[in-house]
C-alpha cells in the first residue's frame, strides 16, 4: 500500500507570480503597471467583505450556485466498481463553469472603473459568460474568437451577439483560441488605460492564474462539503478535463491538502502518436506563451505547434502554470483521451444518465473507462461535468453521436 | 562555434561594444536604427540587406527573431514573421548569417525577439553564441525589468548589451530603475500599442519626461515612426529613432532594394 506524502502547506504562487518555476509576467512593459494595479486591487478585494458578499450573492442568485452533485447511479452500476458522482457545472447559468470566474473579474472591472471589457474565447463558453456579466453590469464587451472556432461554435456566437457583445473574428495563425488570445493581448496593450481584460482560464501573466483559480475554487469547496455530507469522507478520486485548466484547478485546489488522487484529462485529438493533439502536459516541454512560463507544445526551434482537438475549448497548445507545477510535483496525474473516446463517452452519459455533456467534459468522462476497473466498491470518484453539450450538437450530429444507433 | 574564447567578456575579445563605439562616434548627432525581420523577405536576405542599410545611413540594425505567436506585434511584423518562418529561418541560421555580415560590415547589430526560441536554444549558450557571431545586444520585449533581471548576468558576461524598454504607461520612478538596468541604449516606446501604426500616441511631453528620469543611456524612440516627418519629430527630442514596420512594409509591397535604400536615405536626411 502506498503511503501518502505529507503535503507542505500550499502557498503558491509566490509574490512574483511563480508556482515553483512556472508562471511569471512575460508581457511588454506597457502592461506592467496595469498588472500591478490589478494585483493590488485583487488583494484589497480579498480583504473587503463587501466584495466577497457581492461575489457570493451573484454566484447564488445569478449563476445558480451551489450546483448539485449528482450520483450517477446507472453509470456506477455499468462499471460495477466505485461510486461515480458528477459535479454539475453544466447547470450554471450560461451552461458551464466559466461564469464563476467572469463574475469575479467583472466585479474587479467595476472597482477599476474601466468601462470596456475584452475577452478571448475558444468554444465560446468564456465569451458567453463574459458577454453575460458585461450586459448585467452595463459595460461594453468585445470578444476575440478564431474564425475556425466561430464556424464550429455558431450557437455561442449568436448568444454573445444577442447579449450585446461584439464578436471579432481572428484570422491570424490557426484561427483558434491561441490566436484569439494573442489578438486580445494586442487590444489590451493598445487600450490598457480604459480596458479590462477578462481572461478565461488559469493562464496568462500573474495575477490571472491566481485570480481565476480562486474564483473557480468554489467548485471544489462545494464538492468537499457535498461529498462529506453524503459519504462522510473525502473522495478517493477527482477527474477533470484540462485545456487551459480552469475547471480542473477549481475542483482540485480545495483538495490539495487531502489524500484524493487527482487526474487531469487532456485532449489526445487523433492520438498522441500523431501531431494532431492538444496534450500539452503529456507531450509538451516548458516554454513561454501568452505571458507565463509553463508546459507548451513547441518544436525544436521553440516555435509553438498547433494543437488539435475536436473540442474547441481544449484546442490550446499551452496550459496554466499551476498545472505544470502540480505535474512536476506529482500531485496531479495528467492523462489524455482521443476525440473518438470523448465522443463515445458523451453518448454513454446521455444514454445512461440523461445528461448531454460538453465535448470538453466528455474527455474527463472518457477516462472512467481506464480508471473505474482499478477502483474498489467503496471508492468515491467525482467527475467535473464542466459544461453542457448544446453547443456541440452539430459535432455530435456530424459524427453520428446524435443518431439513433447504439 | 562555441569556443573557450566566447566565455570571455567581449571587451577582452575585441575591444568595446560596437553600440557604445557608435554612439561615441556620432558625437551627439541623431542616430537612425532600423529593424528587419530575420529570414525575410527571403531566407538569406539579412546578409545582403543589412550592409546595404548600413551604407544608406543606418547607424544600428535590429534583426528580429521570428516567432510563431508575436503577441506584441502589429500586422506588418506578424506577416513578415510568418513569411520568415515559412522560409525556414531558425536561430542557428540567423547567427550564421550574422557571421557572414561581420566579414564586410561592423554596423552594430542587435537581436530582438520573443524569449521562447532563446529558451529552447538554451539561454546561456545562446548569449555566448550570439556574441561570438558578432551580435552586440539583445532586446527582449516580453521581459519587463523583473523578468529581465534573471538573464542580466548571462547577457552581460557574454559581452552583450541588454536593452530595456520604457513605455508611455511606465511610472517615473520605474523609468529610472529601467534605465539603470539597461545597457547600450534605452528603447523609448512612443505609443501605447503593438508595433507599427495604430497605437495610441503618448503625450507630447512623454519623451522629455523620460529624458528627465533616464540619465544613463542614450534614448532611441520607436513604434509608429513611418515617415521622414515622424522621424524628424521623434529625433528632435531624443538621441535618435528606430524604424521597423514601415521598412518591412516596403519589402512586403515589393519595393526594390534601390527604392528602399533611397527611402532610408530620406529618413537619415530628415533627422539631420
Amino acid at each position: 500500500m502506498k503511503t501518502h506524502i505529507a503535503h507542505e502547506p500550499y502557498a503558491y504562487p509566490d509574490a512574483r507570480g511563480y508556482f515553483g518555476k512556472y508562471g511569471g509576467q512575460f508581457v511588454p512593459e506597457t502592461l506592467i503597471p496595469a498588472l500591478r494595479a490589478l494585483e493590488g486591487m485583487y488583494k484589497e478585494a480579498q480583504q473587503d467583505a463587501t466584495f466577497g458578499a457581492e461575489f457570493t450573492s451573484l454566484l447564488e442568485e445569478f449563476a445558480g450556485r451551489p450546483t448539485p452533485l449528482t450520483f450517477a447511479e446507472r453509470l456506477t452500476s455499468l462499471y460495477g466498481k466505485g461510486k461515480i458522482y458528477l459535479k454539475r457545472e453544466d447547470l450554471c447559468h450560461t451552461g458551464a463553469h466559466k461564469i464563476n470566474n467572469t463574475i469575479g473579474q467583472i466585479l474587479l472591472a467595476k472597482r477599476s472603473g474601466k468601462k470596456r471589457i475584452i475577452a478571448e474565447t475558444g468554444a465560446g463558453q468564456h465569451g458567453v459568460a463574459t458577454a453575460t456579466v458585461a450586459a448585467k453590469m452595463g459595460l461594453t464587451c468585445l470578444v476575440y474568437m478564431g474564425e475556425e472556432d466561430m464556424k464550429r461554435q455558431q450557437l455561442n456566437v449568436r448568444r454573445m451577439e444577442m447579449l450585446g457583445a461584439s464578436v471579432i473574428p481572428v484570422t491570424s495563425g490557426s484561427r483558434t483560441l491561441k490566436d484569439a488570445t494573442s489578438e486580445a493581448i494586442r487590444d489590451w496593450v493598445t487600450n490598457v488605460e480604459d480596458t479590462f481584460y477578462i481572461i478565461g482560464s488559469v493562464v496568462g501573466p500573474h495575477p490571472y492564474p491566481l485570480m481565476v483559480r480562486d474564483f473557480q475554487s468554489v467548485i471544489g469547496r462545494e464538492v468537499r462539503g457535498q461529498i462529506r455530507e453524503r459519504e462522510e469522507k473525502d473522495p478517493e478520486y477527482l477527474v477533470a478535463c484540462v485545456g487551459g485548466g480552469s475547471n480542473a484547478i477549481g475542483l482540485f485546489s480545495p483538495f490539495l491538502d487531502s489524500s484524493a488522487k487527482m487526474i487531469g484529462v487532456e485532449a489526445a485529438g487523433l492520438g498522441l502518436e500523431t501531431t494532431k493533439h492538444a496534450a500539452t502536459l503529456t507531450k509538451g516541454t516548458p516554454g513561454v506563451l501568452h505571458g507565463s512560463f509553463s508546459y507548451l507544445l513547441q518544436d525544436e526551434n521553440g516555435q509553438v505547434e498547433l494543437a488539435h482537438s475536436i473540442s474547441a475549448g481544449l484546442d490550446y497548445p499551452g496550459v496554466g502554470p499551476e498545472h505544470s507545477a502540480l505535474k512536476d510535483a506529482g500531485r496531479v496525474t495528467y492523462v489524455s483521451v482521443t476525440d473518438q473516446e470523448a465522443l463515445a463517452a458523451a453518448r454513454q452519459l446521455a444514454r445512461q444518465e440523461g445528461i448531454i455533456p460538453a465535448l470538453e467534459s466528455a474527455h474527463a468522462l472518457a477516462y472512467l473507462n481506464v480508471l473505474m476497473p482499478s477502483t474498489n466498491a467503496d471508492d468515491v470518484v467525482v467527475v467535473n461535468l464542466s459544461g453542457r453539450g448544446d453547443k456541440d450538437m452539430e459535432t455530435y450530429g456530424a459524427t453520428g453521436e446524435g443518431g439513433r444507433q447504439g | 562555434m562555441t569556443t573557450s574564447a566566447s566565455a570571455l567578456p567581449n571587451a577582452l575579445k575585441g575591444g568595446p561594444n560596437r553600440i557604445a563605439t557608435m554612439f561615441a562616434d556620432r558625437k551627439g548627432k541623431k542616430v537612425l536604427a532600423l529593424f528587419l525581420t530575420g529570414g525575410f523577405p527571403h531566407l538569406g536576405s539579412a546578409v545582403e540587406i543589412v550592409p546595404r542599410l548600413a551604407a544608406a545611413g543606418a547607424d544600428l540594425v535590429e534583426i528580429g527573431i521570428p516567432f510563431s505567436d508575436p503577441m506584441a506585434d502589429g500586422p506588418v511584423i506578424q506577416k513578415s514573421s510568418m513569411v520568415a518562418l515559412a522560409n525556414g529561418i531558425t536561430l542557428p541560421l540567423l547567427l550564421d548569417q550574422i557571421r557572414v555580415i561581420r566579414r564586410s560590415s561592423q554596423v552594430p547589430i542587435v537581436l530582438m525577439g520573443y524569449i521562447n526560441p532563446i529558451l529552447r536554444y538554451g539561454p546561456e549558450r545562446f548569449f555566448d553564441d550570439a556574441a561570438d557571431a558578432g551580435v552586440d545586444g539583445v532586446i527582449l520585449p516580453e521581459l519587463p525589468l523583473e523578468e529581465a533581471a534573471r538573464f542580466r548576468e548571462q547577457i552581460v558576461r557574454s559581452g552583450l548589451a541588454q536593452i530595456l524598454l520604457v513605455t508611455p504607461t511606465t511610472p517615473p520612478e520605474r523609468i529610472a530603475a529601467i534605465d539603470a538596468a539597461s545597457s547600450g541604449f534605452l528603447y523609448c516606446v512612443a505609443t501605447t500599442g503593438v508595433t507599427g501604426v495604430g497605437g495610441k500616441s503618448a503625450a507630447h511631453d512623454y519623451v522629455a519626461n523620460v529624458r528627465a528620469k533616464a540619465r544613463k543611456n542614450p534614448l532611441l524612440v520607436g513604434f509608429g515612426i513611418s515617415s521622414p516627418d515622424d522621424a524628424r519629430r521623434a529625433a528632435s527630442q531624443s538621441d535618435g529613432v528606430i524604424v521597423g514596420s514601415a521598412l518591412i512594409k516596403r519589402f512586403l509591397e515589393g519595393e526594390t532594394m534601390e527604392e528602399v535604400v533611397a527611402w532610408v536615405r530620406s529618413l537619415k536626411d530628415a533627422i539631420g
